[in-house]
Formats: C-alpha cells, sequence, structure tokens
C-alpha cells in the first residue's frame, strides 16, 4: 500500500507518488488561461448585443409604421395588415400575475410543510415529489390542462365561479373552458415546484438558533415560524417569486394550449384570451409579408424587454431590501 | 440521391423557396401575385393531392349530417349566428331537434392552410366575412377559441359539447367527429367524399390549373364538395443544380404514376386524370 508521508522533514524530498504532477509554470500558460475565461465572460455580453440588435433590426419595419401605438393598439389583424399588441401584453401579465396569486401562498405552504411540519419518513417523499414536478416539460402540462383541466373548467369550475361570483363580472358565460384563468392555474401548477424547493432550501438555511430563540421568548409555532424564519428568509423568497414570475411570462406551449387564443382584452377571467409568446408561437412559421413578420419579431422584443424589466425590479427591490436590513444592523451594533 | 423534407409551415416554405434556400416547397394555398412578384425566380405550381376541409361539430345525441349552409358557417363564425336553434339552421334542417344552446366556434390558432381553405371559401361565399375577416392562414376571428394544431381543434369539438370547428377530413376520420352537410352552389348538400372531392377538380379541362393557380372552391359541378383545395408543390422554373432538378422531375413523375394511389389512405383524394396529365406536361416547363 502506498501511503502518503506527512511528516514535515519529508515534504522538501521531491517524491514522485505527490498528486500533484509537476508541471513548469509558464507565463504563457497563464496568459492563455486567462483570455480563454475572459472570452467566456464577454460572449454572455456578446449573445445578449446580438439578440437585441438582431431584434430592433427585423423589427425596424413595425417599429417605423406603428411606433409607441404597437403597444396601445389592441387590433390584430393579418389580413388588413394592422397590428398593436395591447391585448398580448394584457393576456401575458394578467395570466402570470393570477398564476403568482395561485401559486405563491401554495409553495410557501409546501415548503413549511416540508421544512417543519411533515413527519420525517414522508419528508423526502414530499420533497421528491415537488423536485418531480419542476421537471415535467411543459407539453406534457399542456396536454394534461387540455384533456383535464379544461373540461374541468367548463363542467365544474367555470359554472361554480359564475354562480358565486358571477355579480362581480369577473366570471360570465359563456365558458369555454380555455380561458385566461385555465392558462392561469396551469402556470401557478408550473411555477409552484420552483418556487417551493428554493424557498424550502432558504428556509432551512435560516440558523436554527433564531428560531429557538424566538421560542424561548413564548412564541407559538406560528409565531416562530413567521419572526424565526419566514422573516430572516424574506428576501430570498421575493427573489424565488420573481424567479417563478419570469417562468410564467416565458410560458409558451402549456398556455398557448389553454388559454383560447383570442387577442380581446375582457375583465372576464373565463373569456378566452391570448399571450405574447402563444402568438409567436401560432403565428410565426405561415406569417407571410414583412409587415406581418416584423411585427412578430417586435412582439418577441417586447416579451424580451418585460423579462430584463422584471429581473431589474427583482434586483431593486433585493438591493433595497438588503439596505434596509444593513441599517438595522448597523443601529443595532 | 436524397429528398430531405421539413415541415415548417407554409409561410416558412414559401419565403425558403422564393429565396432558392430550398429546391422546392409545398403549400396548401397558391401565391398571391405579389409573392410571385418577390420571388427570385418564377415558381411553378404543381397540384399534388386534393384535400378538403369539413366543418365538425358536437352536439349531443345528433349524428352527422347537420346541415351547414355557406350563410350559417359564415354568420357563425361573424358571430351574428350564436345559437343552435337560429332560424337560419333550424330551415335547413327541418325535423332535427337543434338544441337551444350558445354556438362555441372553434378556430385554428396557429397559422395553418386548413384556415386559408376555409376562409377562402367563406370570402367566397360570404361578402361580409370577405370585408370583415378576409382570407389567410391567420386571420382576426371575431368570435370564438383558438386550438392548436389540428389535433387540438379536433380534440376539443371531440370533448366539448356545442362546440363547431373545422378541420381537414382526415383528422374528422381519426376522431369519429360528427361532420356537416355543406351547400354547393348547385344547391345540393354534399358531405366530403372521395366522389365529391374528385367532382369539385373535374370542372378543371386539360389546360389545367397549374399555370393559373386555378382554386377548386366553390365548384358549380352538381356533385362537387365546395371546401376543396389542392396542395401544391412550389418548384423554380430554373433549377439551381442540373442534376437535382432532373432528380426532382422524375421524382414527380413517379409521384404522379405511384404515389398518388397512397393518397386515400390519408383521406385526400387523387388528381382527377385529366388534372393530373396538365401536372405532368407542365413538368416540360422545368430546367
Amino acid at each position: 500500500m502506498p501511503s502518503l508521508d506527512l511528516t514535515p522533514g519529508s515534504a522538501a524530498a521531491p517524491s514522485p507518488r505527490s498528486p500533484i504532477p509537476f508541471v513548469r509554470s509558464s507565463r504563457w500558460a497563464d496568459l492563455a488561461f486567462s483570455a480563454a475565461i475572459r472570452t467566456c465572460a464577454f460572449s454572455l455580453f456578446a449573445i445578449v448585443l446580438l439578440l437585441v440588435a438582431v431584434l430592433f433590426a427585423n423589427a425596424s419595419l413595425s417599429l417605423h409604421s406603428f411606433g409607441w401605438s404597437f403597444l396601445s393598439r389592441s387590433s390584430w389583424d393579418p389580413v388588413a395588415r394592422s397590428f398593436g399588441s395591447l391585448p398580448f401584453l394584457f393576456g401575458t401579465l394578467l395570466s402570470s400575475l393570477l398564476a403568482l396569486l395561485i401559486a405563491v401562498p401554495v409553495s410557501l405552504g409546501v415548503a413549511v410543510f416540508v421544512l417543519d411540519i411533515c413527519p420525517a419518513p414522508f419528508r423526502t417523499f414530499v420533497a421528491y415529489l415537488t423536485e418531480l414536478l419542476a421537471a415535467i416539460p411543459s407539453i406534457v402540462y399542456g396536454l394534461w390542462g387540455l384533456f383535464v383541466l379544461v373540461p374541468l373548467m367548463r363542467r365544474f369550475a367555470g359554472p361554480a365561479l359564475v354562480r358565486a361570483f358571477g355579480w362581480t363580472d369577473l366570471f360570465r358565460e359563456p365558458n369555454f373552458g380555455m380561458s385566461l384563468l385555465t392558462a392561469s392555474f396551469i402556470l401557478a401548477i408550473m411555477i409552484v415546484p420552483i418556487i417551493a424547493s428554493v424557498s424550502r432550501d432558504l428556509m432551512r438555511a435560516v440558523p436554527g438558533d433564531q428560531r429557538e430563540a424566538v421560542l424561548a421568548l413564548g412564541a407559538t409555532r406560528w409565531e416562530a415560524l413567521r419572526l424565526g424564519v419566514l422573516r430572516n428568509a424574506r428576501l430570498g423568497i421575493l427573489g424565488t417569486v420573481l424567479l417563478g414570475l419570469g417562468r410564467a411570462l416565458g410560458e409558451t406551449m402549456a398556455v398557448t394550449m389553454v388559454i383560447g387564443n383570442h387577442p380581446e382584452i375582457s375583465a372576464n377571467l373565463l373569456a378566452p384570451s391570448y399571450t405574447l409568446a402563444s402568438v409567436l408561437a401560432n403565428e410565426f412559421a405561415e406569417a407571410i409579408g414583412h409587415l406581418y413578420l416584423s411585427s412578430l419579431v417586435e412582439i418577441g422584443l417586447i416579451l424580451l424587454l418585460i423579462s430584463v424589466l422584471v429581473n431589474g425590479l427583482a434586483r431593486a427591490l433585493v438591493w433595497a431590501a438588503t439596505r434596509r436590513g444593513d441599517g438595522l444592523q448597523r443601529r443595532a451594533s | 440521391m436524397q429528398i430531405n423534407y421539413q415541415s415548417l409551415g407554409s409561410g416558412a416554405g414559401i419565403r425558403q423557396v422564393s429565396e432558392r434556400v430550398v429546391d422546392f416547397g409545398a403549400s396548401d394555398f397558391p401565391l398571391t401575385d405579389e409573392q410571385m412578384a418577390e420571388a427570385q425566380v418564377p415558381l411553378l405550381h404543381v397540384p399534388t393531392a386534393l384535400g378538403a376541409v369539413v366543418p365538425v361539430y358536437n352536439l349531443p345525441g345528433l349524428p352527422a349530417g347537420v346541415r351547414l349552409s355557406p350563410e350559417a358557417l359564415a354568420g357563425i363564425y361573424l358571430g351574428r349566428i350564436t345559437r343552435w336553434n337560429d332560424p337560419l339552421l333550424a330551415r335547413d334542417n327541418p325535423g332535427v331537434a337543434l338544441p337551444a344552446h350558445a354556438i362555441l366556434p372553434v378556430y385554428r390558432s396557429d397559422g395553418a392552410g386548413t384556415t386559408f381553405i376555409f376562409t377562402d371559401y367563406l370570402s367566397r361565399v360570404s361578402p361580409a366575412f370577405a370585408a370583415q375577416v378576409g382570407r389567410s392562414a391567420s386571420v382576426r376571428w371575431p368570435t370564438g377559441v383558438g386550438a392548436k394544431g389540428s389535433e387540438g381543434v379536433a380534440g376539443f369539438v371531440r370533448d366539448s359539447p356545442y362546440t363547431l370547428g373545422y378541420v381537414e377530413l382526415v383528422y374528422a376520420e381519426q376522431d369519429h367527429l360528427a361532420t356537416g352537410l355543406v351547400r354547393n352552389r348547385s344547391g345540393a348538400w354534399v358531405g366530403a367524399s372521395m366522389p365529391s372531392l374528385m367532382a369539385a377538380a373535374e370542372g378543371l379541362g386539360p389546360a389545367g390549373p397549374t399555370g393559373a393557380r386555378a382554386p377548386i372552391a366553390d365548384s358549380p359541378r352538381p356533385g362537387a364538395y365546395p371546401i376543396a383545395a389542392f396542395t401544391w408543390l412550389l418548384i423554380p422554373i430554373r433549377s439551381a443544380d442540373p442534376a437535382k432538378g432532373r432528380a426532382l422531375v422524375d421524382f414527380l413523375r413517379w409521384m404522379f404514376a405511384e404515389g398518388e394511389r397512397e393518397a386515400p389512405a390519408m383521406s385526400y383524394a387523387p388528381l382527377p386524370a385529366a388534372v393530373s396529365l396538365a401536372a405532368q406536361q407542365s413538368l416540360e416547363q422545368l430546367r
């Protein structure tokens, strides 16, 4: 058995069994490595720049023809060559926000359950299930939505909502089953695993003594959770929620299959709607005519800018919150 | 020689064949004059098979064969006829218990040749539809919901009572959907079948449709199914590579001689003899 000799005296003697092969260090090797790493890093900037440049170039016809009114026009008529993105913007933002509204409480519930309440033998199982959901391809969610969720919405959930909340005008007939609400449900199911598993990890990372300290002050289990865990992890959780929002905004296939693809702005959540990503997926391959294509590219540009905005907002929120946290700590010390 | 055929969608196909990226393309609708002018090389339109687009519906308790007049179809998709027991539908279907339920029209959300064929037909028979919607692979539907893909429309109609949709014949047959009868220009109520499809194209003489890109929708022949269309191959008149050009012509000759026989298995009709002859003669123009 060869063994490593760790006695201090023998370190000077070059050993043929040394785990690190002796290579003469060269300035050129360092330079080459540093250049390679830099290229990798800068390729990111290049990709983003190229992406924006190509989108702008190809959208220029539409940008010139419609200008800012592209954002406020609600007509999308390939025959009359009149294009506007408002119904798609409306559908994208509303479906994603509704999805967050449904998904955030559920995923925090799942995270807390797995972390704190779930009996130990089932903990791994539930955690595994959440991660399994995250790995399912979106086309599978779409098919499930089309064949299971849409009929459920049409037969049971839709009519029940109309009976209970019809007076609000948010739920009205006719109810096809394919609707903005159905799309929000699918999106919620798709983002729950992301928010749940990441926020569970964040909560687990909170030092246990925080919680024990709160418990020692006589807090109930809920208070200990709220003050000892959730409060400490809130920044990370907010970031996770925005991560989920990012996924929801760009989700294409599953949404296209259940949203009804009708570009109309309606307060009725049971009415069909349309999203930016869906119209791209639906119409790009068959689009004929320069203005039509260019308008579709501008839709892509808008989608990209919205993603950038959401990410920027996330950063700004986290930054603001961190600064406030620092201030508190400084005052405390 | 190997032929690499990819389904990109007609729009992309037309774009690529016009820019000579590919050696040939296929489309459910002929090029417009504007597109012909934009193409870098004149494109020969060769008809290959005859397809039908059929109205399909889901009315609990009612089998196939509900009569859907051109006026009724246009009215429903314009959002002017909203109930199954509308007088216009009731008049055409005496003795049929049409339900007093709202009609849920379904359309293809993705750009599709099927949509072009259907809207082209509705634009021919209804001036109101032509003015308000028009013909295209994607249009602005005044009402209804969009399902993705033929299987999306077929599946949604199959599962949802009171829906009305349109699909290619093969999807209606695969999913056992109830198909409607449509009134043709001679006043007969016709369903889509091989004979009624062949009848739609029969009127075209040996002069052939190839140069004229002649449409066969709304045929005046007595037994003809009106929502019919050729699928077209688009081939540059001058091939960039002579060897490839010769191989393509050989392939097309094989297709007209042998390949056509397989069309009925996909619910497409083979070309009537006169049309097939004219199409084969048009191949002489290729260089």
